[in-house]
């Protein structure tokens, strides 16, 4: 799922200071799932807001929503009374979601209350940690399942480098050693030589390098 | 001879080679360059340039690899994937070689956040082993990545890497130095080496692999300066093993004693391992330490350094 922090405060406070009239909009999906943009945070944010506005003044009108998917048209649109009724929308969803809304409704702008971060998973209560990032090009099959391009710190292909630690990359001592691991993995399940195969450099096209990205199905298309 | 490097020269003489270190300064003085190679002429048969070492911005390895040159000295120019992608690569090895360099080390480059630019975005568009192969496509075929076309001139390049038999998995080091052969690699130059029950665990390997036929292999030594040096290198440094026994021959030495105790055990180091079978040559990493580096390689014996045309 995608991953996402909420940003400060400060940071959205700042950004509504123009503003009075106030739509929250949280999604139902991934940062619901991540605990950062889902009803139960907009609540949170709301309450925090309300109390700002309340001490230093600052008239706001703070309305809530949250909607299923703010990456789909059939979900957002719904929202168009709402929309119209507000000066400013603040997202709490992705940054997928985020620009949809706005281009579903292009006369009003939608401002960001989360910064997303990466494609992870929960990996216990209270910690999510990345898996991949959506190169285009998966080479999991060559790497146990484990993905040296969003988990090495230097995203190497034929890795590890001499800064492995005690199974920790050089960078922290809190972050495992992808090619570490790899290794580890490929000596359990006997396929260790699988790691003595060079693999070429890579073409980053089908990553964000080729432009922007889109996926189209001719089959699909009316 | 690939490149024709004196480098090259005096591994395929049968010589015991030896490669020096030299930093370029945090500034664009050239004389800084100049004065550091003029310490290190005639002590070594060539010199790394390193590239923005610890990800501290310096003048650049290729200009003060060329600056090295003209002061009479052999560089080996450093190359790290982590600030240049692959067409700025390619572009600085025509560079590097119109102004006469021969040599090149190839390396992932110290991770962005250790030195002084710690926002910067990386790049790991290749990596080293990569690298390796890049050049050795435009050298020996005289094409450039993802091309067909024939490059125009020729990439004379003497292929070097480093490797580091003390970072783990230990028993997967060799077989990596393997994999960086078949990617067309002539001489290594090893992470410094304390250890040397590890070290020559590592080169039993390496010899039984036959890759000692294949590469040069120089082993890494840095001379401890203090007691202080070598508890930080011991403890903070990643990939690298300090025994016991050199931290209390480190500590034990008077303060003002402490960097004569250091080149002490260094020379030992190197007469040990220039015995060790499949050892080619020594790589003196004497860090900011360029102007003791001639009386090191002095004091272990290598001296003088051959000449050949």
């Amino acid at each position: 799922m995608i991953i996402a922090d909420r940003k400060p405060i400060d940071d959205i406070k700042n950004m509504l200071s123009p503003y009075k009239k106030i739509l929250l909009v949280g999604c139902g999906t991934c940062v619901s799932v991540c605990m950062t943009g889902g009803e139960k945070e907009v609540g949170i944010l709301a309450s925090e807001l309300r109390i700002i506005s309340e001490l230093e003044k600052k008239g706001w009108e703070i309305s809530e929503d949250t909607i299923q998917r703010q990456c789909d048209r059939e979900y957002i649109e719904p929202l168009s009374e709402k929309f119209e009724a507000a000066d400013i929308i603040m997202s709490l969803a992705c940054g997928v979601g985020i620009q949809y809304m706005a281009e579903v409704f292009p006369r009003h702008m939608v401002l960001p209350a989360i910064n997303t971060t990466f494609y992870g998973t929960t990996v216990s209560e209270g910690e999510w940690q990345e898996r991949c990032a959506g190169c285009g090009d998966c080479v999991l099959h060559l790497t146990m399942g484990i993905c040296p391009v969003a988990r090495c710190s230097k995203g190497l292909y034929n890795g590890p480098c001499g800064g492995t630690d005690k199974g920790k990359c050089e960078i922290s001592s809190d972050l495992d050693c992808a090619w570490y691991m790899i290794y580890n993995r490929m000596k359990d399940l006997g396929k260790l030589d699988m790691i003595g195969t060079f693999i070429p450099p890579r073409s980053w096209k089908a990553s964000l390098n080729g432009g922007p990205r889109k996926r189209v199905r001719e089959d699909l298309k009316k | 001879m690939k490149a024709g490097s004196n480098l090259e020269k005096v591994f395929a003489s049968g010589g015991f080679a030896v490669t020096g270190e030299l930093g370029p300064p945090k500034g664009n003085d050239g004389e800084v360059v100049k004065k550091k190679a003029a310490m290190l002429k005639g002590f070594v048969d060539a010199v790394n340039i390193t590239d923005n070492q610890t990800a501290v911005v310096r003048m650049s390895s290729i200009a003060a690899a060329t600056i090295a040159l003209q002061a009479g000295i052999e560089p080996i120019m450093q190359m790290v994937c982590r600030d240049r992608n692959r067409i700025a690569m390619q572009s600085d090895l025509l560079g590097a070689t119109a102004f006469g360099l021969k040599n090149i080390l190839c390396l992932s480059g110290d991770h962005q956040s250790f030195g002084n630019q710690p926002g910067a975005k990386n790049v790991y568009d290749i990596d080293s082993m990569q690298l390796i192969s890049t050049v050795k496509r435009m050298r020996d075929e005289k094409k450039l990545l993802n091309s067909d076309d024939v490059l125009e001139g020729e990439v004379k390049m003497f292929i070097g890497a480093a490797e580091n038999p003390f970072a783990e998995p230990f028993e997967y080091r060799a077989y990596r130095l393997k994999k960086k052969v078949e990617a067309g690699v002539d001489f290594i130059q090893t992470q410094c080496i304390y250890d040397m029950k590890i070290f020559r665990e590592w080169m039993k390997v390496v010899c039984d692999l036959g890759l000692n036929e294949k590469c040069y292999i120089m082993a890494g030594v840095t001379p401890l300066k203090s007691a202080g040096m070598t508890k930080y290198m011991a403890s903070k440094v990643p990939g690298i093993i300090i025994p016991q026994e050199i931290i209390d021959r480190m500590s034990a030495a008077p303060k003002d004693k402490a960097a004569e105790e250091g080149i002490k055990i260094c020379c030992e180091q190197i007469q040990e391992l220039r015995e060790i079978k499949g050892v080619a040559g020594i790589h003196l990493m004497a860090i900011e330490w360029e102007h003791r580096s001639g009386e090191i390689i002095e004091k272990a014996g290598l001296l003088p350094r051959p000449k050949i045309d």
